[in-house]
């Protein structure tokens, strides 16, 4: 690895963590103005402009808190759940690619932190990862209500991941690739002269069943059964308080960020622009009269901003979807992960591979 | 006997798609009308009062005539009907060098005091009055940061009110 290499890796990982650590505040004062415009009532708008500042003071507001743990927790397990829970879809972010690549002094930047021939693996590795500070948490608080939480909550990730993976694999055999930056690539053409040969149009099934699934994993409404206010006080994390809960929290918006990049890269062709972009920024470098590397870099740059753009959008969806429906029952949850969500996958799943196997052939 | 009452569902109502679409619609026409339109409910409360009926009960007063003199003649109708007992009058005579009314006020309230945090805001002493001297204004901000703030006497109920305030 050259000096270069390593200087740009750096910057890819500064660049993306601060890009996810100023996205999750402003996600959070969305859900709380958001759903305050959803009901008709006005939000917290005392703090800064537009009470965009509500965010920082709800953190500073948690570090004063006092810190405690209950007396018969397993402390090791108790403080290390949190800990999982903001580290691990962390991680998840270095297979994604959120743009194809800059032209630096003669020398090719991937816009990805790892390139990865297996990233979906990879970040559905990490993304999998969320289940275990839940059930840490639930069992070392030593509390029924986290405890019954961390039981929903394995439960129903578990469930539903099988619907989330094979709705995947029906993906993987379109694209027949597991590198998310090639997926893009393939996604980043026109079927029909107009329409973008995203994921969504080849296959809306998959897309529909991947959706509910991720509503599930980052345990959103209306699946949210682990937090479950009305019956399980706040489910597993009724025990943590303060940094503690902070973290756990932002854990929340930085998994929900995730999905919401992993739905994007597969089924809305990732950071790829939307068809009559790409002449247009080619005319307007010609107009500029940049060279290839110029033209090159502003196409990218304005890739990272289709990306960011695109997250928003779902992320906005998942707000959205917050407050309008009301929560499942956790017998109907399962329900509709084994007994609907399961089977459907299987049977798209066998139909892509039967049409994949007719056009092939 | 229960009856069954059953409906026949579609397969497109099993799907439950649309009806989520419709949700869905429902919220977004909402966000739209609060964020664009001004659709909020909100009153943003310090800065922005909400405007209440005319007949609104509200803080206690006691009406006075054009030489600021109390129109109460302590009969004590209020003190019988108030179901709270909040109203705690003391009468004695008006001294006649103070007294250009004659008979009309011959007797007035040595001391008139309302326990706010007792009072039920009924309006009785109102509608029992025959003077009409005590009233309910539309005043509604009321806290106080002591409970010795919140027992009215003479003073703080002969106040200045316009109308019904």
């Amino acid at each position: 690895m050259t000096s270069f290499e390593i200087i740009a890796l750096i910057l890819k990982l500064v660049f993306v963590l601060a890009v996810v650590l100023n996205a999750v505040p402003i996600v959070i004062w969305f859900e709380r103005r958001g759903s305050a415009w959803m009901q008709g009532r006005v939000g917290p708008n005392r703090v800064g402009p537009f009470g965009l500042l509500q965010p920082v003071a709800d953190v500073i507001k948690f570090i004063y808190k006092e810190d405690f743990a209950p007396a018969q927790a397993a402390k090791f397990y108790y403080l290390m759940a949190p800990v999982i829970a903001a580290v691990a879809p962390f991680a998840a972010f270095a297979a994604i690619p959120f743009g194809s690549h800059l032209l630096v002094g003669g020398q090719t930047v991937p816009l990805q932190i790892a390139t990865l021939d297996v990233g979906i693996l990879a970040a559905l590795a990490f993304a999998g990862l969320e289940v275990y500070p839940l059930m840490l948490a639930g069992w070392a608080s030593n509390n029924k209500y986290s405890m019954f939480g961390a039981l929903r909550g394995s439960s129903q990730m578990v469930s539903y991941e099988i619907a989330m993976g094979l709705a995947l694999v029906s993906m993987l055999l379109i694209y027949g690739t597991l590198d998310m930056n090639q997926m893009v690539v393939f996604q980043d053409q026109t079927m029909l002269g107009f329409i973008p040969r995203w994921g969504i149009f080849l296959n809306p099934l998959a897309f529909l069943i991947f959706l509910i699934a991720i509503f599930a994993e980052t345990n959103r409404l209306p699946f949210d059964l682990p937090e479950g206010d009305s019956e399980l006080v706040a489910g597993y994390h009724t025990e943590y308080g303060a940094v503690k809960f902070a973290m756990f929290f932002f854990a929340e918006y930085v998994a929900m960020i995730m999905a919401s990049c992993l739905l994007i890269t597969v089924f809305f062709g990732g950071y790829g622009l939307i068809p009559g972009m790409d002449p247009a920024l080619a005319w307007l470098s010609g107009v500029m009269g940049f060279g290839e590397a110029a033209a090159q870099n502003l196409r990218a740059a304005v890739q990272v901003l289709m990306f960011i753009f695109k997250v928003g959008c779902v992320m906005f969806f998942f707000v959205w979807v917050r407050w309008t429906f009301p929560r499942f029952r956790f017998d109907q949850l399962m329900h509709l992960g084994w007994k609907i969500l399961f089977p459907l996958a299987l049977v798209n799943l066998v139909f892509m591979a039967i049409v994949i196997a007719w056009i092939g052939a | 006997m229960a009856i069954v009452v059953s409906r026949k569902e579609s397969f497109l109502d099993k799907m439950y798609i649309p009806a989520l679409m419709v949700g869905l619609k429902v919220t977004i026409k909402q966000f739209y009308r609060t964020l664009f339109q001004n659709g909020s409910t909100t009153i943003q409360y310090p800065e922005e009062k909400r405007e209440y009926s005319q007949r609104f009960r509200g803080e206690h007063f006691i009406s006075v005539d054009e030489n600021k003199i109390e129109n109460c003649t302590s009969c004590y109708l209020c003190q019988t009907v108030c179901p709270a007992e909040c109203i705690t009058i003391i009468a004695e005579e008006r001294p006649a060098d103070e007294n250009p009314y004659g008979v009309r006020k011959e007797k007035r309230p040595a001391r008139f005091d309302i326990d706010a945090l007792r009072c039920c805001f009924c309006g009785f002493c109102e509608e029992a009055c025959p003077k009409d001297a005590i009233k309910l204004s539309r005043n509604y901000e009321m806290a106080q940061t002591s409970r010795e703030d919140s027992f009215y006497d003479l003073d703080h109920l002969k106040r200045e009110v316009k109308g019904r305030g």
